[in-house]
């Protein structure tokens, strides 16, 4: 396995006017690997997503696709790369077009990147739909005759028909009910392992996150507070929101559910030093005052927060 | 001030059998009448609730788990056609004519929607909302409303509640918003709250605030509650019994440890299979084959047949409710206990 | 509250001066000589110039318009060319029956549209909603004038319960008044109450779908404040808009009402005035008519911030 990197994201920022959508986010994808980030509404996962792929314009920061940067692309040349990364968004309803076939749907970005002849853009389509599980006839269909968890899937078909080399899934199986949900979560892994795709995925499910990704990155109030590989984020969280967060999720009993106290404070007005204070149950002085950097714990996982230099010092 | 307020009893040391039933339901169906004819969305629906006690209803999107709720509190929609019997603490309301079933409505029953954002009015204030409900079902003056409803949103945890009383829904967060949907529910003293998916719609974090909140609140003063899920997780952590529903059926019925640890219908076994659990290092899922039927495409015998791995020529017939050792199963082949 | 209502009013200024500015040009610029017309076919040309000196006429245009405007704002609109009395002293005694016609007509159209739309929306595809939405498209579909004579026929010629024509101001009574203004102010709002049916029902119908209604009744509240507060509350807002929409389309539709039943009003004294080239007295007349939709506006906006605590933060 080559450790060769497919997407490498670096100060990645985004101010609309006042609001801090997102604030100085890194990571990167080797080739093949699925990265997942992970947070409550109004973390700025989704608008980091829409940055990797340039549907929104960063305000400042490097996004580097294939070792080209995609910052720096002309408008023709961006359009030419957007062959090479493709998006999976939480509602296949409002993201293709109804009034298209399926048959439509799966030919038309092949059509739009000039991407072999008719012919051949008909048999990638049929592949495809025989990939997704979906039987030849579903070809002449228009979405609405098909289940939430069929659209998907023909959603996902749609996002393979370029032979993409990046998958960006936004909340993909959000929408999907727990048993149906399950049938796209494998087909997604399967796919990823047949077409060697790499993936960001987005969710605010931490079930799924674990699930699908080898690395996460937490994010919080447009920040990651805490990265690194799965087991290491499951088993030995180091951020106290990652802990909070891992101990919300319902199933452990209901002794055992976090009390966070609080809501996530408005993007229009973040708070001073770490972003997490006010709702951060072991918070001090330090904390208002400095913005704790991101610092490495070992084995790739990295966390910032004050607390581990309270850690290492004793 | 003590004769306006309604009775906010203190925690009840009674053991759970010798609890006082309050709801009662009994081979409820329903269906909606349309140009074709009936449409039947709920076949056979039967559970009981006890005073302090949390009844988990729990099935995937059109199971029939929402217009099951509806049917109780009286506010199905008006081509609904109900059969069976409803019983709330002892009296049958399913045989009271529509203005009698409004009056249970908030003195009797509170209601908890999914969306507080929608399920509270947009251009009205909090305090108005809460005032109009305690003053209609209480027969409060506006001040004594007023007061109250300011305590009410002390309890469930809202400060400056003064305030939050002049204040409009959509200047609200979400946690709090439906801190107030619940302080409404619980306004005039219910002694049954039905609360449907109350936190599918809220962040990890605040589900966590809001489930211990409402747990709070059955405690403090002693509800009966009905909980509508799709989370078979909170159901554990939250809820005494469950039934699982699937495709206007109850499928499985018995307390919520034995049916979230070890079911014996298949469907329910596949629901929990079907979760990404915590660390268990899967690197594959076991979904439930094929989709829920629509209504009205339901299969004749075992409804879950098609998508089930045990189902012979024997699914063919219907089955019914029958107690096994720990849980009741409509399922011709259950699984064994513990499987 | 203030600073938004502020808001609405400097957005309001426009639609005063741009058809001042417009009915100003389209006067100068069209064929005919005021003066020339006043004096008669016997006139010499040099009566004619010198009445034009005394007008002003003989000055540039834009000089006309800047003496004009510097008129406006000392409240001085001159003197009207052909009644030779100040228009300042002619308008009100016309403007006060167009806006007392319009304004009865607004009236009648609201009561009559909103109780229609309502119990339509209460017996949907019943026959009383069928019945009632046919008569609406009959509504908007007939023309004033049509409806104005056929009223006429029937309830002043045949019935006798009305006067065919005429006015009473309110000083003479309001049992004459209101005989003289029922029948034209009942023609005027046809139409607009017809509208308002159609808005108030499908508004209705809407609102009573949503989920705070079902919050309502789940509450225990009566079916009639559920009704009444909880839906009529947020089905209102876009009847009022329609409300708006529809007094500055009536007081349009005045002219042709305010000529079939003889009212001494302001669209009939505009539209003689034109054919007079009485120039002072028609832009009094645009002047006012702007001034009572700037108004009507204003007051729309102000029942909206009032309806809807929303628009307030905006």
């Amino acid at each position: 396995m080559t450790t060769e990197t497919m997407l490498s994201v670096s100060g990645l920022s985004k101010s609309f006017k006042t609001v801090k959508a997102v604030r100085d986010v890194s990571f990167t994808i080797p080739r093949g690997k699925t990265f997942g980030l992970v947070g409550e509404s109004g973390s700025g996962k989704s608008t980091t997503a829409r940055l990797v792929l340039r549907l929104v314009e960063p305000t400042a920061g490097r996004i580097a696709f294939r070792g080209r940067d995609l910052s720096a692309l002309s408008a023709s040349d961006l359009r030419r790369e957007r062959r090479h990364m493709q998006m999976i968004f939480q509602d296949p309803f409002g993201s293709l077009n109804p009034r298209m076939s399926v048959r439509e749907t799966l030919v038309e970005p092949q059509f739009v990147h000039g991407i072999g002849t008719a012919a051949e853009q008909l048999k990638v389509a049929e592949r495809l739909l025989a990939e997704v599980s979906l039987p030849r006839a579903a070809l002449d269909r228009y979405l609405h005759e098909f289940s939430g968890g069929q659209r998907q899937r023909i959603a996902i078909a749609r996002a393979l028909s370029t032979n993409p080399d990046l998958i960006v899934a936004d909340e993909p199986v959000s929408a999907l009910d727990v048993s149906v949900q399950a049938q796209v979560l494998n087909l997604m892994r399967d796919l990823q392992d047949r077409h060697g795709t790499t993936m960001l995925f987005i969710s605010h499910d931490l079930r799924v996150v674990q699930f699908m990704c080898d690395e996460i990155g937490v994010m919080y109030l447009g920040e990651i507070v805490e990265q690194g590989p799965r087991d290491r984020i499951y088993n030995a969280p180091a951020h106290p929101y990652t802990k909070a967060l891992l101990a919300s999720v319902p199933g452990k009993g209901s002794g055992q559910r976090a009390r966070l106290s609080g809501e996530i404070p408005s993007a229009h007005a973040v708070p001073s030093g770490c972003a997490f204070r006010t709702r951060c149950p072991h918070a001090f002085e330090r904390c208002a005052s400095e913005k704790p950097a991101m610092r490495e714990i070992g084995n790739g996982q990295r966390a910032a927060c004050h607390l581990l230099d309270k850690a290492v010092a004793a | 001030m003590s004769a306006h307020s309604a009775p906010m009893p203190a925690e009840i040391a009674v053991p759970p059998a010798q609890r006082r039933t309050v709801l009662e339901v009994e081979n409820l169906s329903l269906s909606f009448r349309n140009a074709d004819g009936l449409l039947p969305i709920v076949t056979d629906v039967s559970f009981s609730i006890r005073q302090g006690e949390a009844v988990a209803l729990v099935g995937e999107s059109g199971c029939g788990k929402s217009i099951t709720a509806s049917a109780i509190m009286g506010i199905a929609p008006e081509n609904a056609v109900i059969g069976g019997r409803i019983v709330l603490n002892g009296q049958e309301i399913s045989a009271l004519g529509p203005k009698e079933r409004r009056r249970l409505c908030g003195r009797h029953m509170g209601f908890i929607f999914q969306e507080p954002m929608t399920a509270l009015h947009p251009t009205l204030s909090i305090g108005r909302q809460m005032t109009d409900t305690l003053k209609h079902n209480l027969g409060l003056s506006q001040s004594a409303a007023t007061q109250r409803a300011a305590e009410l949103l002390d309890r469930v945890g809202i400060p400056r509640a003064r305030d939050i009383l002049k204040g409009y829904v959509h200047e609200l967060s979400g946690g709090m918003r439906q801190r107030v949907m619940i302080a409404l529910a619980i306004s005039c003293g219910p002694s049954l709250v039905i609360a449907d998916e109350p936190t599918t719609a809220l962040d990890v974090t605040i589900q966590a605030q809001v489930l211990d909140l409402l747990e709070d609140m059955r405690r403090e003063l002693d509800l009966a509650m009905l909980f509508i899920t799709h989370d078979l997780e909170v159901v554990g952590d939250f809820c005494d019994r469950a039934v699982v529903m699937y495709a206007g059926d109850v499928v499985e019925r018995g307390e919520s440890a034995d049916i979230t640890r070890r079911p014996s219908h298949p469907y329910a076994r596949g629901l929990i299979d079907a979760v990404p659990a915590h660390d268990d290092g899967r690197t594959r899922l076991t979904p439930i084959l094929g989709t829920v039927p629509p209504v009205g495409q339901w299969p004749e015998g075992c409804r879950f047949a098609p998508r089930c791995g045990r189902a012979d020529e024997k699914c063919r017939t219907r089955p019914h409710l029958e107690t096994l050792s720990h849980t009741d199963v409509r399922c011709w082949h259950p699984l064994e206990a513990g499987a | 509250m203030l600073r938004y209502l502020f808001k609405r009013f400097l957005l309001i200024l426009p639609t005063i001066f741009v058809p001042l500015i417009l009915v100003f040009l389209l006067l100068r610029l069209s064929p005919g000589d005021p003066a020339g017309m006043m004096l008669g076919d016997q006139a010499t040309p040099e009566q004619i110039a010198a009445l034009r000196t005394q007008l002003g006429l003989d000055q540039p245009v834009w000089m006309q318009f800047v003496l004009w405007l510097k008129g406006i704002l000392t409240l001085d609109l001159g003197n009207s060319i052909f009644f030779r009395e100040p228009v300042m002293q002619i308008i009100p005694r016309y403007a006060t029956v167009t806006i007392l016609l319009t304004a009865v007509a607004l009236v009648l159209a609201v009561v009559i549209g909103v109780t229609l739309g309502l119990v339509s929306a209460m017996n949907r595809n019943k026959p009383i909603d069928r019945g009632v939405v046919t008569t609406a498209v009959l509504g908007i579909s007939l023309p004033e004038f049509w409806f104005a004579l056929l009223l006429i026929f029937v309830f002043a010629v045949t019935l006798r319960w009305f006067p065919v024509a005429g006015y009473n101001p309110p000083d003479a009574g309001i049992i004459a008044f209101g005989a003289t203004i029922f029948l034209p102010a009942l023609a005027l709002g046809v139409r607009q109450s017809a509208l308002m049916t159609r808005m108030m029902r499908s508004s209705m119908l809407d609102v009573l779908n949503e989920p705070y209604i079902t919050t309502a009744r789940a509450q225990g509240l009566p079916e009639t404040t559920v009704l009444g507060r909880y839906a009529m509350r947020t089905a209102a807002m876009p009847v009022v808009t329609v409300a708006g929409l529809s007094a500055g389309y009536m007081l349009g539709g005045a002219v042709a009402i305010e000529i079939i039943f003889a009212l001494p009003g302001l669209g009939r004294m505009l539209v003689e005035a034109v054919g007079r080239r009485d120039y002072p007295l028609v832009e009094g007349g645009v002047l006012t008519i702007s001034l009572v939709l700037a108004v009507l506006n204003l007051l729309i906006d102000l029942i909206y911030a009032i309806l809807d605590p929303r628009i307030r933060y905006q």
